[in-house]
């Protein structure tokens, strides 16, 4: 499992960018953001080094924020890698609830994060011969 | 029976009550008549001679007051006594900037420490206790009052005002034995919320009741209150036209508010035809003041909706309840046609609890010549909304609820925790831009 903050984000200018501007002064190093947006409201999910301390940051800084256990699976970097990993996930009848994938582009590697709405997701996917990542996706 | 504060008067006989109301109403016109010109020029007007009135049947032929008599005689045209007399003076600003301005006579400062410790009583307070006021002190009545009152009962009071809930919540913690709170009831809720995000959970105090007041609240606040601060919270009711809080308040049994009638005359009157409803039935509350000196009023009314619950209280006091107050007929909101009270739109916010928190706005606005209603309230800080369908369910369920209480349809914002600028009088909840 690795952590993953998501910090709730009215639209309202301005908010990504003190958003932005409150982790760059707390010295967290962000490795993946992924902005999901509505109508009304954008959820701003995000994978960084000391996750604790940004949390707290951001919270004194008057945000909403919850953190979240995500599936860091690793992808092959080959065509069709990540299509076997959703492929294992549907014949298993596991939930997905949203998913993203960041490539890291000195090693090439492909990294997708997951939410499950269903508890044994991470087995199905180590038993599709998946490699799951811990909490320190990148500096392993 | 419950604990009175004062029994002898508080479940008095109703024919005592009613003969005292008439004597005190006979003794009030000719004294209005004497000393204020312009209930002389009203009771002229209306062609009543003070001297005439013989029952309390008589009183539903006599002139209203309204706030605009009172602003038109700032500051000191309605006093019925020399200044000199005065030992207080209140003040409350409308949203046009004009001023009331009020005046208590030694006496009706006592009668009204009496009114509140009637109210602390009614809710569980005894003389051992502490009360730890967070009403603003000053020209607003609330501070003063439960101030005046609680020392009148002999209680502890600890004057903190409104503001800092960092230390609000320290004192809280810290220095009450036991006892309650006093404040408006989003400013509880404010500080019930700050406890927790500090870490102090106020249901483990020993505090075992609230006092509520100054702006309408519904039964699922109550609800939410008394579970997020774990006391008994009742709700008290006043303006400073009339006195301050103290008019009226609810006892143990929660239902209804029980007026003074030692002191006050209550009327309910249709809002449009302004004439007196049938008991039960609701209308614009009316008040007559028997026993004040330094600004008497006749049939003052406040606009505020409600009505008299009949029947005697389980409690065993006389004095006659109303039904907590929904709204003012002035804060109704005419959207498309349909009336609405902010506080039906509190109750159906409240019945999602857990998920959004107890602050909201609604923003009125034109769109292409048709009213637009915007009901803005923060998400609950527990609530998990990194799951977006989640989130975009609650909305348009909340959105669903609202239009089948109201009848109206809304733009439904849920916006992110602590938002909503806080208050620490009375709460901002409408916003007009019309
Ligand atoms: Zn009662």
């Amino acid at each position: 499992m690795a952590q993953q903050l998501s910090v709730f984000l009215e639209n309202a200018p301005g908010r990504l960018n003190e958003m932005a501007r409150v982790l760059g002064e707390t010295q967290v190093n962000m490795h993946a953001l992924f902005v999901a947006d509505t109508n009304d409201f954008g959820v701003a999910r995000i994978i960084c080094d000391r996750t604790e301390d940004a949390a707290a940051a951001l919270r004194d800084a008057g945000f909403s924020v919850t953190t979240t256990d995500v599936v860091a699976v690793e992808i092959p970097d080959t065509p069709g890698a990540l299509g076997k990993l959703f492929e294992a996930i549907a014949a298993a009848e596991v939930d997905i609830s949203y998913c993203y994938c960041v490539v890291d582009p000195t090693t090439k590697k492909a990294v997708s994060f997951c939410r499950f709405k269903t508890p044994n997701a991470q087995a199905v996917i180590e038993e599709a011969g998946f490699r799951i990542f811990g909490d320190n996706v990148f500096h392993s | 029976m419950s604990t009175m504060f004062n029994p002898a008067v508080e479940a008095a006989s109703r024919d005592h009550i009613e003969s005292a109301q008439a004597e005190g109403l006979c003794r009030l016109l000719p004294r209005l008549y004497a000393a204020v010109p312009s209930y002389r020029e009203k009771l002229d007007g209306a062609g009543i001679n003070p001297g005439d009135l013989s029952s309390l049947d008589d009183l539903q032929h006599l002139p209203f007051t309204l706030k605009d008599d009172l602003r038109a005689a700032y500051p000191y045209k309605m006093f019925a006594v020399p200044t000199r007399d005065i030992v207080r003076i209140h003040a409350s600003s409308g949203t046009t900037g004009s001023i009331s301005v009020v005046g208590y006579t030694r006496k009706d400062i006592r009668d009204w420490s009496e009114c509140v410790a009637r109210s602390l009583v009614a809710a569980g307070a005894g003389p051992d206790d502490f009360l730890h006021i967070a009403y603003g002190y000053g020209l607003f009545t609330g501070g003063l009052g439960l101030h005046y009152g609680a020392e009148y009962l002999g209680a502890s009071v600890i004057p903190i005002s409104g503001g800092n809930t960092r230390r609000q919540v320290q004192f809280l913690r810290d220095l009450m034995p036991t006892g309650g709170l006093a404040c408006t009831p989003s400013y509880a809720a404010l500080l019930a919320e700050s406890a927790l995000l500090e870490g102090t959970d106020l249901t483990q105090l020993p505090l075992r009741f609230g006092i509520f007041g100054a702006e309408p609240w519904s039964e699922n606040m109550r609800k939410s209150l008394e579970a997020s601060l774990g006391i008994d919270a009742y709700d008290i009711y006043g303006l400073s036209e009339i006195m301050g809080p103290g008019v009226a308040f609810e006892c143990r049994e929660k239902a209804g508010l029980h007026v003074n009638e030692d002191q006050f005359i209550v009327e309910i009157v249709d809002k449009d035809t302004k004439l007196p409803v049938p008991e039960g039935a609701y209308g614009e509350l009316v008040f007559t003041t028997i026993a004040k000196e330094g600004i008497p009023l006749l049939r003052y009314n406040t606009h505020d909706i409600t009505r008299i619950i009949p029947g005697a209280c389980a409690c065993g006091r006389t004095h006659k309840r109303i039904e907590r107050i929904t709204g003012r007929s002035d804060d109704m909101i005419i959207v498309r046609g349909v009336n609405v009270y902010p506080s039906q739109i509190e109750q159906v916010l409240l019945s999602f609890e857990g998920k959004l928190a107890p602050h909201y706005q609604v923003v009125l606005t034109r769109e292409a010549a048709l009213d637009a209603m915007e009901v803005r309230v923060e998400l609950a800080p527990s609530f998990d909304f990194d799951e977006i369908r989640a989130l975009e369910q609650l909305t348009q369920q909340v959105r669903r609820a609202i239009a089948e209480a109201l009848m109206v349809r809304v733009k439904m914002t849920i916006v992110e925790p602590n938002s909503i600028a806080r208050s620490e009088g009375k709460a901002v909840r409408l916003i007009d831009n019309r």
